[in-house]
């Protein structure tokens, strides 16, 4: 997983409410079985004019020019600003991977849906909850080369004007998100305890251990 | 010392290891694994070396590529047929329990744990697969995740999670004539909206809850999600134990005693205390039919589409004004005047066989609408599939013009052949009625088993309560 430290980058708004992943990505780019190269096929019902295909190429496809994304000015932006409750629906990680390989770092709205919140972290993407209100002003204030200044370790966003916006994050997902370290070889240091708990569990519960 | 919710209890007694951050180890007594989810996990551990930490608390089955008819052909898309194929090697290699596509035990991963005892109340419960909430009306603690984490509960039989909130659904009262478990979570979803329930596990309890039969439960906790909370639970009662007894895979004999002793205290103790409690009367529900592309977008069947100008949020209103657009309906229209032109029963909200018997009850001796193209009946599993034709209810279906359907996810997600086309309206008692959800284009009402046939029949939303008499 790549760490997350600092980032600047223009921003890209998408002022929508609720949007789910199966917006983020549509069921049928599910079927690879590969975790990269999803990005060209990120929002693709909205980002595109026709029906999207696993593998296909997107090189021609006709595109919707209406799509905040399409945009010549947010081209390069590693910065999404929604609205609350993004990431609703299904638990797939294809959305973060999308997310990610299509070159987003952090998103930023007023709420995420909770597995969506968590899938981020495993994939060096960096999900900030803010207060409506403020999430509100920054789309008031966004311009088309408006850009934020994200800083992890000390949990703060700089606006072009100066102002420093604090966010917060768990402890332990920023620290594994800082330094970019995988999950399961952490756990695998408990190993002993994970043991000791099936056996005793076992007795508790004998009828699970069978 | 105050009492504890049941999710306090089941937590406490997953906690493998605490963080000071107060992150906790939690130990996973199942882990379900369907074709998705999970290729990227095996590579996963394919790369690391990795192997699994206990393969006999894994059981996989391909539900949401599969075909539902010609099953003995084989997949025809190749992707489709790929990503099972996957699935197949992958379970082969690392030693895990799948039940295969022309398995009569497969089905919806959903629909099977329960049916198979493959999860039982007290358990905690985890797949690649956001409708995982549908377990804990077993009283288990059950949640979607993402593929990272699928990959991290094949190599440790643990989950890194920090506890939710507390929130108590209690629905009280008795049900009207026609309204189901569907009706009472899509109108606990209306109230409380698609994000009421972030960062909380819901329990639904009430005297409307205690009266639904386990399929029932299924089908409000499976919905949990949809309200925005990862977990549904229904405390255990008889209706729970009598569930288990004789499942397959449920525990048997002494094990049995035991097991029923430790279930019986699987509720929330009288004194607990919740984070927030929400009451609904139960009595005030009528049948719901969504009319937006979310599912919070949802009124009574004798209502009329909500009008965005009437909405002070503006961003609701927005969004609302773009549901609107894509749904193809007016502000003013009567829910009963649209139209549809396709049905889908199914899912693994509804598709167990009480959803098929209250089906089954409205068509019977009536025929499909000619404005109907298709009417898809798919069971939740080969088993249930089995069950409804010794009641004879596929008969039922077929001479009213529905088709009688193989076991899988189908046209809830149309990651098969089944789907809708391009401005195609469907009555479906599947979960998710976003935008392209059944397919390019496709427009999704929600609704009831018992709804959604009789739709089907008259060509149009009904209020199937006044088909059924005093």
């Amino acid at each position: 997983m790549r760490a997350f430290t600092t980032l600047t980058s223009i921003v890209a708004p998408l002022d929508r409410a609720n949007v789910d992943t199966d917006a983020i990505i549509p069921k049928q780019f599910l079927k690879s079985i590969r975790r990269t190269g999803f990005g060209v096929y990120l929002f693709d019902e909205w980002r595109y004019l026709d029906q999207g295909q696993p593998d296909m190429d997107c090189t021609n496809r006709p595109i919707n020019n209406d799509f905040v994304l399409n945009k010549p000015q947010y081209k390069s932006a590693q910065i999404l600003l929604t609205r609350e409750n993004f990431g609703c629906g299904s638990s797939r990680e294809h959305a973060p991977w999308a997310l990610e390989d299509y070159g987003f770092r952090a998103i930023i709205a007023p709420s995420f849906a909770d597995i969506f919140y968590n899938n981020c972290f495993k994939n060096g993407l960096l999900p900030i909850a803010l207060d409506a209100e403020i999430v509100d002003g920054l789309f008031k204030e966004l311009t088309d080369d408006y850009a934020l200044t994200i800083d992890l370790a000390a949990q703060t966003i700089s606006t072009p004007s100066g102002k420093k916006i604090a966010f917060d994050v768990d402890e332990n997902r920023k620290f594994r998100l800082l330094n970019g370290l995988d999950d399961i070889g952490l756990t695998l240091q408990h190993a002993d305890k994970i043991r000791a708990y099936e056996t005793e569990r076992a007795k508790r519960a004998p009828w699970l251990f069978r | 010392m105050t009492g504890k919710t049941l999710y306090d209890k089941l937590w406490e007694d997953h906690v493998v290891h605490t963080e000071d951050d107060g992150s906790c180890l939690i130990y996973i007594d199942r882990h379900l694994v369907h074709e998705v989810t999970s290729p990227q996990a095996f590579d996963g551990l394919r790369l690391a070396g990795r192997k699994p930490w206990n393969v006999a608390r894994n059981l996989a089955v391909a539900d949401h590529n599969v075909p539902t008819n010609h099953r003995d052909k084989g997949i025809a898309d190749p992707i489709s047929r790929l990503q099972v194929e996957t699935l197949d090697k992958n379970c082969a290699e690392f030693g895990i329990t799948e039940f295969g596509m022309n398995d009569i035990r497969q089905g919806i991963v959903h629909v099977i744990g329960p049916e198979q005892g493959a999860t039982l109340p007290g358990m905690t419960v985890v797949c690649g697969d956001s409708h995982t909430s549908t377990h804990g009306a077993s009283g288990a603690l059950a949640f979607g995740i993402g593929t990272s984490e699928v990959e991290h509960t094949l190599a440790t039989q643990c989950l890194v999670q920090k506890k939710a909130k507390n929130l108590l659904i209690s629905v009280d009262g008795e049900v009207g004539k026609g309204v189901t478990a569907k009706d009472i979570v899509l109108s606990i979803i209306g109230k409380i909206g698609t994000a009421g329930g972030n960062g909380f596990t819901i329990e639904f309890g009430g005297s409307a809850i205690r009266a639904l039969s386990m399929e029932g439960r299924m089908t409000v906790c499976n919905m949990a999600i949809e309200a925005g909370a990862r977990a549904g639970l229904v405390a255990v009662d008889d209706v729970t134990i009598e569930y288990y007894r004789n499942r397959p895979l449920s525990p048997k004999g002494d094990d049995l005693v035991l097991a029923e002793r430790a279930w019986q205290n699987l509720h929330s103790d009288n004194d607990a205390v919740f984070d927030k409690v929400i009451n609904l009367d139960a009595t005030k529900i009528k049948p719901q039919v969504t009319w937006g592309t979310s599912p919070e977008l949802v009124v009574s069947v004798d209502a009329v589409v909500p009008n965005p100008a009437d909405e002070a949020d503006a961003v609701k209103a927005q969004s609302m004004q773009r549901a609107l657009d894509y749904m193809g309906l007016q502000a003013g229209q009567k829910i009963t005047d649209i139209q549809i032109d396709k049905v889908f029963i199914g899912s693994c909200t509804n598709s167990r066989i009480e959803d098929l018997r209250a089906a089954a009850v409205v068509v019977e001796g009536k025929k499909v609408a000619a404005n109907v193209k298709l009417a898809l009946i798919v069971p939740g599993s080969g088993l249930i599939k089995q069950q409804a034709e010794s009641e004879g209810l596929d008969k039922i279906f077929i001479e009213a013009g529905f088709e009688w359907r193989d076991a899988g996810c189908s046209m809830c997600l149309a990651m098969n052949a089944d789907r809708l086309e391009e401005g195609e309206r469907c009555a479906s008692t599947s979960n998710r009625n976003f935008e392209g959800r059944q397919g390019y284009g496709g427009r999704t009402h929600l609704v009831s088993p018992a709804m959604a046939a009789a739709a089907g029949i008259a060509g149009h939303f009904v209020d199937v309560s006044s088909w059924m008499g005093e």
